[in-house]
């Protein structure tokens, strides 16, 4: 399974898939992180983690263990 | 008239909320939380109040903020909604407009930064917008108060209207499920049966407990699971995903971006700002800058407050003024020495406060603080914090109660009670004061220990965190880290200074109540024997004062950390009280002979530690009582902060006597080597198994 983890900086993908239950699914999915949503992985923070997203627009951060729950194609 | 404000964070909704309410703002707490509840009247309009909900995302039930924002629409059906969205941002901002339009409520959608979206080109058309929302549409530029008035005044003329037409969402199984729910609510607001519905719906445990609707969901239950399975997704993310395809709708009909390429200013910022190389040294040189700053300019103030505005001018004329009205010494005494003095005291404090809290908010207006939580996170997680933990910690170095109070925008309870813990080891602006006096009487050649306290608090912090994070009460779950960064933007005047006057009131208040009262009590008892003859507690006679008996009652309490002379217990309760007391009551308790007969420099240091790491002051303890807001966690805190301050002395002392006054090496040496490795137990013992913690990562 590929996740928004994998994918290297600057490369763009679509959510396939959200995994995970619960408060942090509901949230990253009111962000507008959703099954379809184009995303883009602007950048890594300076220590590794969080990153940086670009969806719908505007810039999301969240950690890589969020990253690790949507998957991607 | 109630007219209730909802947006997102950063959709400029204070801007528009200041703008349309002026002064008449009344700032509280929303019941049973501590979310900050915000009221105004409108101007020119007495009779309508515009309630500020906090700034959300959604309307779920997993955020106090977002708790709060529904139960007061669902429970108090304001007149009408003025729903602000970044023009900018419009996508993720209409998703909060296609909850708040099933609440059926009036409702008048202000596209806000319409000035940024010409700028950029695009083109946002009004009409077809208002057509798919089925609501008012009006496009405004808070900021330059566009549009402003005009928002009000169409919400007023649509208060308590029937609703225009609100737009179909759903389809097919879907719908027809949740018309037929809609069909068996009976209890409930006709408005706003939609809304239940959906909630019954998506499993909504508040709503559904709230209204007792788990036989209604009973029965829908194998509807809702057959369309679960079809979509193999669960009820509540089939509905956010719907509203936003409804959304994309909307944007593909109604927006018109001109495609350009070229990076915005904001990007080109971000670029540097957050650049893996440059992003911790430019922090590094923020932050020393701010400190230094402060420091200076504030220095400067406060001198200039305490020895010629008051020193000078104010207690001269006011003691000249009473001895020419032939009022008796006691009471001049009583007003220049109890009153005016400490008053004048006191407020040295506040330009330092001022100008910490100026920075602050100019950089938390710039959009700046969002990536010191992204620069930061990573730090933070390892000790059971997150990156917003930051912010409070930072305030705290100003004054503690409004960096407890800055808590609140930590969203996970956990994170959020382990800020309240910490927040205030690092040292405040009254505890400057007291690390400057001992500097300066006992470690003149070290210029770095001050810098090494603010090292020591950090420590302190990071230490505490990875050992309570251990503990049962704050082990389990990280908290997921989903946070916006908002585009960069020049701080706007009126919002920096109304956030500045925020903070600092909490300082005021505090000044004028607490500290004021201990003043005049700690007056009294140092200028007072216990037969209640007067005497002056600005001299020798201090001695013969009540304020003796009661330092000398707990002296015996920190015998084992060095000074268990009546002065020193004074000066620790003095300080428990007020920290801004503690430095003016040293050097009078000390008298002509100077701080150095009251303590030996190491006596000196556990004194400082003591004051620095023991809980802050009464205003900073009550704080913490209520922003835990329960009573155990509370006490928890405050005793963490009693056991820590104390340990920490008695070993700073202890192994200091030892190491440097070849004092032999006894009991309390062992009982510090014991504490010591406790210490480091806490902090490198395994962290034991969470229940929860594998669940979270589960696919």
């Amino acid at each position: 399974m590929k996740t928004l983890k994998d994918i290297s900086i600057g490369d763009a993908c679509k959510v396939v898939k959200l995994h995970g239950k619960g408060a942090t699914k509901k949230r990253i999915m009111d962000m507008g992180l959703i099954k379809g949503a184009d995303v883009k992985v602007v950048k890594v923070a300076p220590l590794g983690d969080p990153i940086q997203l670009n969806v719908r627009g505007y810039e999301l951060s969240i950690r890589k263990s969020e990253a690790e729950l949507i998957e991607v194609a | 008239m109630k007219i209730a404000l909802a947006g997102n964070p950063n959709s400029g909704k204070t801007t528009l909320f200041n703008d349309l309410t002026g002064s008449s703002q009344y700032v509280g707490n929303w019941p049973g939380v501590t979310v900050e509840k915000k009221e105004g009247k409108l101007k020119k309009h007495k009779d309508v109040i515009i309630q500020d909900l906090p700034g959300i995302y959604s309307l779920s039930p997993y955020s106090m903020e977002e708790v709060v924002s529904r139960r007061y629409l669902v429970n108090e059906k304001p007149d009408a909604i003025i729903n602000i969205i970044d023009g900018t941002n419009i996508e993720r901002n209409l998703y909060l407009t296609t909850q708040l339009l099933e609440l059926g409520l009036p409702m008048v959608v202000a596209v806000n930064m319409m000035d940024l979206v010409e700028k950029n080109g695009d083109h946002i058309d009004m009409n077809a917008l208002e057509k798919m929302l089925g609501c008012h549409v009006m496009p405004i530029s808070a900021l330059k108060g566009k549009g402003s008035r005009e928002v009000a005044e169409l919400a007023i003329s649509i208060a308590n209207k029937k609703v225009l037409n609100r737009p179909e969402l759903y389809e097919g199984p879907l719908l027809s499920t949740i018309k037929s729910i809609e069909s068996e609510l009976s209890n409930v607001d006709q408005r706003m049966k939609r809304w239940f519905a959906v909630k019954v719906f998506e499993r909504d445990e508040k709503v559904i407990n709230e209204l007792n609707l788990s036989s209604l969901l009973a029965k829908y239950e194998k509807n809702i699971k057959k369309i679960e399975d079809d979509e193999d997704d669960d009820s509540e993310s089939i509905i956010t995903t719907t509203r936003y395809e409804y959304i994309s709708n909307i944007v593909n009909d109604c927006v018109t971006r001109k495609s350009s390429t070229q990076a915005s200013l904001s990007d080109k910022i971000d670029k540097i700002v957050t650049n893996r190389i440059l992003a911790l040294p430019i922090f590094a040189v923020i932050m020393t800058l701010m400190f230094k700053a402060t420091i200076d300019i504030g220095g400067i103030a406060q001198g200039w407050v305490e020895e010629t505005l008051f020193g000078e001018w104010i207690m001269p004329f006011v003691e000249g003024l009473l001895k020419s009205l032939g009022v008796n010494s006691w009471i001049t005494d009583l007003v220049v020495n109890g009153i005016i003095n400490t008053c004048g005291f006191v407020l040295t404090f506040l330009p330092l406060i001022l100008i910490l809290f100026l920075f602050i908010s100019i950089l938390e207006d710039s959009g700046y603080m969002a990536r010191v939580a992204f620069i930061m996170d990573r730090i933070f997680r390892k000790f059971g914090l997150s990156g917003k933990s930051f912010i409070p910690i930072l305030i705290g170095a100003g004054c503690g109660v409004p960096a407890i109070m800055g808590t609140r925008t930590i969203e996970n309870e956990k994170d959020r009670r382990m800020t309240i813990m910490l927040a205030t080891f690092i040292p405040c602006s009254a505890k400057l004061e007291i690390i400057t006096i001992i500097t300066a009487a006992f470690f003149k050649e070290m210029w770095w220990l001050a810098p090494a306290m603010y090292f020591l608090g950090m420590a302190i912090i990071i230490l505490s965190g990875i050992a309570l994070k251990k503990t049962r009460a704050f082990a389990g779950e990280v908290a997921p880290f989903v946070m916006e960064l908002p585009a960069y933007h020049v701080p706007q005047v009126k919002t920096v200074l109304l956030r500045v006057w925020d903070r600092a009131k909490e300082y005021v208040i505090k000044a004028g109540t607490i500290i004021f009262t201990f003043a005049v009590i700690l007056w009294f008892l140092s200028n007072h024997t216990w037969s209640l003859q007067y005497i002056d507690g600005e001299s020798a006679e201090i001695a013969h004062s009540m304020l003796r008996s009661i330092g000398e009652f707990i002296a015996p309490l920190f015998k084992p950390l060095g000074f268990g002379n009546w002065q020193g217990g004074v000066a620790v309760l003095v300080a428990e009280g007020a920290k801004e007391l503690a430095p003016a009551i040293v050097d009078t308790l000390a008298g002509k002979a100077g701080i150095a007969s009251l303590f030996t420099p190491v006596a000196a240091f556990s004194f400082m530690t003591l004051n620095l790491f023991d809980p802050p002051c009464t205003a900073a303890m009550g704080a913490i009582m209520r922003e835990m807001g329960d009573k155990k966690w509370g006490v928890f805190a405050i005793l963490y902060q009693v056991v820590l301050g104390y340990a920490l002395s008695f070993v700073f002392y202890n192994m200091g006597s030892w190491l440097f006054y070849g004092a032999s090496f006894g009991l309390t040496q062992i009982i510090s080597i014991v504490i010591i490795f406790f210490a480091i137990y806490m902090v490198v013992r395994p962290a034991p198994k969470a229940k929860g913690a594998a669940a979270a990562l589960e696919v």
